[in-house]
């Protein structure tokens, strides 16, 4: 239970961020999310997203800013394991999942779908 | 003939036999339903694309306007029509259906009395027996170019305004019934460094004060002249800072006559609209339907318009450039 | 390429600026936070509901349920934008469904599905990308100078 309150939480509060970048900065939402993604990337690289995982779950793993985290540590952890070329092949190792389903599902949608208007 | 700076006097006032309005699903839930002559269910008219239907409701318009004038396609001598879209496609097809000789004009959203203004200059000046305006708008696809894909969440602030998703045509005509096109004012265009695309009034309004003061200058006239005076669609939060800007710069027009198509055209209720109506078809629908018919009811005598346009592009927004404006106003009376 | 600093703006310009901004209706900041939160916070509760079904019902582990949970919030993402719904919704949770998963599925669905009209090859295959591009692009560079600036320290001892 207790894992529910602070999943809703911390997500509530990296939207609440988010939506300070929009309505405050007046950045626009593709302005908001590329500043989202970077600093997940570099808080995951300072080792200080995880942490934050393990705390909230899904309060810091549905953000955007999840993927950012989620490219350092595929790159390091091939670097780990194969050597400096494992940056480039572990990128997008854990976030293949998530990009993979929003295209093969994007597509089927514009099979069915007509926009609404 | 020309009279001060930049104002055109039509001596022989040119006369507008016949106008329609078509509109699309949220107009027909706004106040001026039934000033309109046709109204649509959905944004598609039965075509496959939105910019397909966008040239559509070209082709209805033109097409009322010619029948109601009991006329045929071959008798009108000239067509000047305009869009908000790249290329000014739905007007350049459209004309391809009507086969008249075709002018494409682009002003943005004040394309409907840039139109207005030619064809009564053509008509005035004995180059034309008859000229045929039509402008249109489309609000799925002005958003898919200017903006974001029509279901994509973005949150818009209450400055936004609401595209109108239509059409308005008038066939202007050296003889006939109906009201009389009597002067144009031919705007520059103004650039107050405003640049988000979101709050269009605001970067609109300086183009309206500076054309409708250039107006009443060069006629030497006083607004109260008018029994309505309408700007096109500077909506709510662009009406009241160009009335606040009037007033500062000396020009009193009377609260009880100073009106704007793109607030007029929505319900405050219709929240989607937030701050009000825009697009070519916004000033074009709510002039060639709900004014003309008040006019020709003799509930209003003399009408000035001064339709606004944002000459934006999606990219001069993503190249940092700002927002520059222009506005025309047309006199129209019985 | 030109090196054009932000045009600099006249005084009569900063003067009207000030007038239009004294007549705006402000951006509810404080609401729009409230609703952001709520919305958000909720998107997270069901993708934390989700991930302890895979964990208790399909036997994922703690770290790899992450996957099919994403997966899930896509598909629903793009149920929502296909029946014209979501975009209602984002109008009233603004970041609350713009900075979860949902906000990067909606981008691509809503561009694929507008793009249609222009066939699926150039439409919705030249389009999908449209807005989420930003995304994908600075998230992998970010990614990359982050991991090398890690493996450098921990090369020299830093870390």
């Amino acid at each position: 239970m207790e894992k529910f309150l602070w999943a809703f939480l911390i997500g509530g509060a990296i939207c609440v961020i988010g939506q300070l970048l929009l309505d405050g900065l007046k950045l626009t939402p593709a302005h908001t999310t590329v500043t989202l993604v970077v600093t997940g990337a570099v808080l995951g690289g300072l080792g200080l997203y995880d942490p934050l995982i393990k705390f909230a779950g899904a309060g810091a793993t549905v953000p955007i800013s999840s993927f950012g985290n989620s490219l350092v540590k595929g790159a390091l952890k091939e670097f780990d394991s194969t050597g400096p070329i494992g940056v480039l092949t572990g990128i997008f190792q854990i976030t293949s999942a998530g990009i993979s389903a929003a295209i093969i599902f994007a597509f089927m949608g514009a099979l069915i779908f007509r926009p609404k208007g | 003939m020309l009279q001060g700076h930049q104002t055109w006097v039509f001596d022989s006032k040119p006369t507008i036999i016949a106008s329609a309005a078509v509109g699309g699903p949220h107009e027909a839930q706004g106040p001026l339903a039934e000033d309109f002559d046709l109204l649509h269910e959905d944004f598609w008219l039965g075509q496959d694309s939105f910019e397909k239907a966008e040239k559509k409701l070209q082709e209805q318009a033109c097409e009322t306007a010619i029948k109601k004038a009991n006329l045929k396609k071959v008798d009108v001598q000239f067509l000047l029509a305009g869009d908000l879209m790249n290329q000014t496609v739905p007007s350049s097809f459209a004309a391809r259906t009507l086969g008249v000789p075709f002018l494409g004009l682009y002003g943005a959203c004040s394309t409907s009395m840039e139109g207005l203004a030619l064809a009564s200059l053509l008509v005035d000046s004995r180059f034309a027996k008859n000229a045929l305006v039509c402008v249109s708008s489309h609000n799925a696809a002005s958003e898919k170019q200017y903006r974001y894909p029509t279901e994509y969440g973005a949150q818009k602030p209450p400055t936004a305004q609401w595209t109108v998703t239509g059409s308005g045509a008038a066939l202007v005509a050296d003889h006939g019934e109906g009201p009389k096109v009597t002067s144009a004012t031919i705007g520059r265009v103004i650039d107050m460094g405003l640049s988000d695309p979101f709050n269009m009034g605001a970067a609109m309004a300086p183009a309206a004060v500076d054309t409708i003061e250039a107006h009443f200058r060069d006629l030497n006239k006083d607004p109260s002249y008018y029994d309505v005076i309408a700007t096109g669609d500077l909506g709510r939060v662009g009406h009241r800072i160009a009335g606040d800007l009037l007033k500062k710069h000396g020009l009193n027009i009377p609260e009880e006559i100073f009106t704007d198509c793109g607030i007029l055209i929505y319900r405050k209720d219709q929240p989607i609209v937030l701050a009000g109506g825009s697009g070519c078809a916004c000033a074009a629908t709510t002039t060639f339907g709900h004014f003309l018919n008040r006019m020709r009811k003799g509930e209003i005598k003399k009408l000035l318009v001064i339709a606004t346009g944002a000459l934006l592009s999606p990219m001069s927004y993503q190249q940092k450039e700002s927002i520059p404006s222009v506005a025309h106003a047309v006199s129209i009376e019985l | 390429m030109s090196n054009k600093k932000k045009k600099k703006l006249t005084p009569t310009q900063l003067e009207y600026q000030a007038f239009a901004q004294a007549r705006e209706p402000k951006r509810p900041i404080v609401l729009n936070c409230l609703k952001a939160f709520l919305v958000g916070g909720l998107i997270c509760v069901i993708g934390q509901g989700i991930q302890m079904f895979f964990v208790t019902y399909f036997h994922f582990s703690q770290e790899s349920a992450g996957n099919p949970t994403v997966a899930v919030l896509i598909i629903l993402t793009v149920l929502l934008t296909g029946l014209g719904v979501f975009d209602h919704i984002a109008q009233w949770a603004g970041a609350g469904t713009i900075i979860p998963v949902t906000g990067f599925a909606n981008t691509m669905a809503s561009a694929a599905i507008d793009h249609r009209s222009e066939g699926y090859v150039l439409g919705v295959g030249g389009n999908m990308f449209k807005i989420s591009g930003p995304v994908i692009v600075y998230g992998v560079f970010s990614a990359f100078v982050v991991s090398l600036v890690v493996i450098i320290s921990r090369a020299l001892g830093v870390m």
